[in-house]
């Protein structure tokens, strides 16, 4: 098999803001007195809680459950008191059902479930299971059911595991971090992927513009015949599934496809870290590394922080905010969501959390196209974004279709380096919703 | 209490705006103005104050009589009025340089909507405004001040491609360094090409339509059996290649529109230089092929990244 080691020709480079937090290490986050736990934090349907108000859970503890395969649990990130079962505004901007738990000093742990309940199982099937019991998602910002995408239908003959250690948005350095730090862990989790698919090929894609990452990474796979560390020349939206794999292997996804249609599973690097956590030492999915940066924050951090603290409880952990206005990005600064509160909760698709101040957050004023096609020269998937927004704002949505709309991943390059910056990702994801 | 913005993403913009752009052109235009002002004297630097002003007034006008939001300030009229100053002949009436200008803006930009929805080249429906109501002043070459080979008659001489239609040819030399009449900002090709180059490698335009322009043109006309040199270097196909058909608003957006774009002025050119009754056909042919543009962008459709139609193909290179 062709590895490629080459830069896509489209796309953007951006100035990252990366400086800021990239040579700080993750550190736990101070425990807090209260965390919210969305019920939905995964692509999919919720489960059923399993606890009511006034219950006593322990830290790891399994808090809801459905019979759906494809849904996974969500579990209590700190021992308490649920005090609460009600909806609650997440980083989705909507009021969706949560468990809030109160802290309580003395803290227990419970693990997951033992292996003996697996016993009549093959291996592999052992290991999903595993994964699904921990709750464990894509962690790159997707949410997609770990578990799932482990699951290639008969058909899709799987032969290249590919990690994705990009990490290709602007301001984010959790992933650097976490590989500089524990390159065993993440490379513990990308062999379990690996042996749950049967697969001897495995990849793990770096940006070069974390070459810390890169070193640690390949001291620790010196040796290895079957992990490659590819280091790309760094270029955003790198690190989307369909392009990683175009850059790696050559291989286009076909359009409403995955990469599993072309042989290739993508995993984020946290995903292998979180999955080395549930399968070596039972601990399911309640932490999460969240970068806390922007230019409104006084000190920056990498944090490992619960799942359901509140963006406020973070912030105070980097001094507050330097002024109570501007942008509260969940997400990195190109495809991230703003919030209008802080009340809400870390969840399980929460990379970082970006505070830009005013100067920087002020919306531009969108002036008439001048037709440049910079949008289209610059769009990673080869689309013509001047016309999909502009059909999409004027509804005219029978054209949308021959232009392939639904192509789009809404990356934001094509906003991004717009002159007159029109605000074209809007109108795409309007022209999406309307069909 | 919340105070945040709260917006679609992405959060970030990069810094170019559409002045800059403009003003980027701006900037790679000034050698072609300073090669002007050297060989047509201060009187073109006249000429390119009158149509830049009309052309902002113009603008200024139309955009407070319709109540419109005032965007002079944004380059793109002071670029159509230098663009127009420098394919206008230096000895043309100041009054009707700036007739061209006001036509240029008012009916070739603002009557369309403004910046960004005009179909044709502003500052090129302004010089075939000109050149059709006063053939004669639009045709009158002055006395190039130096060297000057062989003036036909008395006041006026004639630009190369007049001079060949009577088999009399201009060396290379003069040719490429402007020693020749002709409009103001056409004469000079390293004025043109320093300013080409310029904004091809910066990507504020886009370098295949002046390759195919160029390429295409320089072709057919050696196939055709005369000197393509000759050809490339006279009258405002430089100018034309560079400048004129590589405005934003009038070419096509797609890789492979601006391949046939480009090509297609370059087989007008041909046409009309070799073929047709005017010995120059840039801003014909260019103003021709602007109409194609909505065509081009309508069917030429790139194939998007995973845009194979059989699933799990594996397709190598797009």
């Amino acid at each position: 098999m062709k590895v490629r080691d080459k830069n896509i020709l489209r796309g953007i480079h951006i100035n990252d803001g990366k400086e800021t937090t990239f040579n700080r290490s993750i550190v736990r986050a101070s425990p807090p007195s209260e965390v919210v736990i969305p019920l939905l934090q995964h692509h999919g349907k919720p489960g059923q809680p399993l606890v009511k108000k006034g219950e006593r859970v322990r830290k790891g503890q399994k808090l809801s459950e459905s019979k759906s395969p494809g849904a996974v649990p969500v579990h209590a990130s700190i021992s308490g008191t649920v005090t609460a079962v009600e909806p609650r505004l997440t980083i989705r901007g909507k009021r969706e059902m949560a468990v809030v738990i109160k802290s309580e000093k003395r803290a227990t742990f419970s693990p997951l479930p033992p292996l003996t309940r697996y016993r009549h199982l093959p291996e592999n099937k052992v290991l999903r299971a595993i994964l699904q019991e921990a709750g464990i998602v894509g962690l790159g910002g997707a949410a997609f059911p770990t578990h799932l995408k482990l699951s290639p239908r008969n058909k899709q003959h799987v032969d290249a595991v590919i990690l994705n250690g990009c990490e290709c948005e602007p301001y984010l350095t959790g992933d650097d971090r976490l590989m500089q730090e524990a390159p065993e862990k993440v490379v513990a989790g990308m062999e379990i992927i690996m042996k749950i698919l049967k697969v001897n090929q495995g990849y793990i894609a770096v940006e070069d513009n974390k070459p810390n990452a890169i070193a640690s990474l390949k001291k620790f796979t010196y040796g290895k015949e079957n992990l490659k560390i590819i280091p790309l020349k760094t270029r955003y939206p790198q690190g989307a599934e369909k392009i990683l794999v175009k850059i790696l292997l050559g291989r286009e996804v076909p359009g409403g496809g995955l990469p599993a249609d072309v042989g290739v599973i993508i995993h984020n690097v946290e995903t292998a870290w979180a999955i080395n956590n549930a399968v070596y030492k039972g601990i399911p999915l309640i932490e999460k590394i969240v970068t806390v940066t922007g230019n409104n924050v006084p000190k920056p951090a990498n944090f490992l922080a619960p799942i359901g603290i509140s963006f406020q409880a973070l912030l105070e952990q980097c001094g507050g905010l330097l002024d109570y206005k501007g942008k509260i990005i969940a997400g990195g600064p190109m495809m991230g969501r703003t919030q209008c509160s802080l009340e809400v909760p870390v969840t399980k698709e929460t990379k970082a959390i970006l505070a830009l101040p005013e100067k920087e957050a002020a919306l531009k004023e969108p002036g008439p196209c001048i037709r440049c096609g910079r949008c289209v020269e610059h769009c990673p998937m080869g689309l013509l974004p001047v016309f999909l927004a502009e059909l999409s704002r004027i509804q005219k949505c029978q054209d949308l279709e021959r232009l392939k709309l639904s192509y789009c991943m809404e990356c934001g390059s094509c906003a991004y380096v717009c002159p007159a910056k029109r605000p074209l990702v809007q109108w795409i994801r309007l022209g999406k919703n309307r069909r | 209490m919340s105070l945040f913005i709260t917006s679609s993403p992405p959060h970030l913009r990069s810094r170019i705006t559409t002045t800059c752009i403009m003003y980027h052109v701006l900037i790679a235009l000034l050698p072609a103005v300073a090669a002007a002002i050297y060989f047509f004297g201060t009187s073109s630097l006249l000429l390119v104050v009158i149509c830049v002003l009309a052309a902002l007034t113009t603008e200024l006008f139309w955009q407070v009589f319709r109540q419109k939001k005032i965007t002079v300030h944004d380059g793109s009229a002071m670029l159509t009025g230098i663009l127009l100053a420098l394919s206008l002949p230096p000895d043309l009436p100041v009054e009707l340089a700036a007739l061209g200008s006001v036509i240029a803006i008012a009916v070739g930009k603002q009557a369309f909507g403004g910046l960004g929805h005009n179909p044709f080249n502003p500052a090129l429906v302004g010089r075939a405004f000109l050149l059709i109501s006063f053939p004669v002043e639009m045709t009158n070459w002055p006395l190039w001040k130096g060297p000057s080979q062989s003036p036909l008659n008395g006041a006026t001489s004639a630009t190369p491609l007049d001079l060949a239609e009577e088999n009399i040819i201009t060396e290379y030399s003069a040719l490429f360094w402007g020693n020749v009449s002709g409009s103001l900002g056409e004469t000079c090709a390293p004025a043109l090409l320093l300013g080409g180059f310029y904004l091809c490698c910066r990507g504020f335009i886009h370098w295949r339509i002046p390759v195919g322009i160029l390429g295409s043109a320089g072709l057919l006309i050696y196939l055709d059996g005369s000197d393509p040199l000759f050809h490339l270097l006279s009258g405002g196909l430089l100018l034309g290649a560079f400048f004129m058909a590589t405005d934003l608003i009038t070419s096509p957006l797609t890789c492979r529109g601006h391949w046939i774009f480009g090509i297609g002025i370059g087989v007008l050119i041909w046409l009309i230089r070799l073929h047709g009754g005017y010995p120059e056909g840039v801003t014909f042919a260019i103003l021709l092929m602007n109409m194609t543009v909505p065509l081009l962008d309508y069917y030429l459709i790139p194939q998007p990244l995973g845009g194979v139609s059989s699933r799990g193909s594996n397709k190598k290179n797009c």
